[in-house]
């Protein structure tokens, strides 16, 4: 199996299996991992009522190539030995994990700016929605602008 | 040509999926929501706001002023959240 890798997947997954599965070369001198999980209090649509789920709906096909895409960015730009992007879809639960970015290079430096950079193109890039699932009822998540402003600090020259 | 929907946007359209046959007229990205807008009050609905919409154009991120000749899958989806 190719060093890098993208997975879009409704399962589980496990962070030490995806961790060691880069560190296994002998070149590997840092492993960087970023695990996003669904957060209990979230409630960024003001929903009434404790959220219960996010029901995370994609855009198969494109999704997948979108995570290709920003890969081969990442690529292009830091010394990568490995990456892995693993992002789940269907109803997940507080406490879930949802989405996991794994970059490993020689040096430290490389592999935590890849992995910043993936996560923060991935929230504005990648076509994935999340709606909140609450007791009385549910709205979709609005995009933030934060998260507009996190993917653009890598393009500014 | 294939048109999908996604999110909000396949609520208010009632559906995910369409096979559509736009005019001539038709040649961007903002013509076809254009357009599309004029199929039920649901489409209304769904492109009533054009700059909270997005679009992909087989697979690929897409401006409204983006050609669509040519093109089988069309998408068209709110801003992204997820991560």
């Amino acid at each position: 199996m190719s060093a890098f890798s993208v997975r879009v997947q409704a399962e589980d997954f496990d962070i030490a299996t995806e961790i060691s599965a880069l560190s296994g070369a002998g070149e590997v001198g840092a492993v960087v991992s970023f695990a996003g999980y669904c957060r209990a209090d979230k409630s960024e649509t003001g929903a009434a009522g404790p959220l219960t789920a996010l029901v995370l709906e994609h855009y198969p096909g494109m999704a997948e190539a979108e995570m290709e895409r920003l890969m081969d960015e990442a690529r292009s730009r830091w010394p990568l030995l490995g990456a892995r992007i693993v992002h789940r879809h269907g109803r997940i639960v507080p406490g879930e994990q949802i989405v996991l970015v794994v970059t490993a290079s020689a040096h430290r430096e490389a592999a935590f700016a890849a992995a910043s950079f993936l996560m923060d193109w991935l929230k504005t890039n990648a076509p994935f929605w999340k709606k909140e699932e609450r007791a009385g009822g549910g709205d979709w998540v609005a995009a933030k602008d934060s998260d507009t402003e996190a993917a653009q600090r890598w393009t500014s020259g | 040509m294939k048109v999908l929907y996604f999110a909000w946007l396949r609520e208010r359209v009632g559906h995910g999926e369409e096979n559509v046959s736009p005019p001539a007229e038709v040649r961007t990205l903002a013509d076809l929501a254009g357009w599309l807008a004029t199929l039920s009050p649901g489409h209304a609905h769904a492109f009533e706001n054009p700059n909270v919409v997005r679009a992909a154009l087989d697979h690929r991120h897409a401006k409204p002023d983006a050609s669509i000749s040519g093109v089988r899958e069309v998408a068209f989806f709110p801003p992204m959240t997820g991560g």
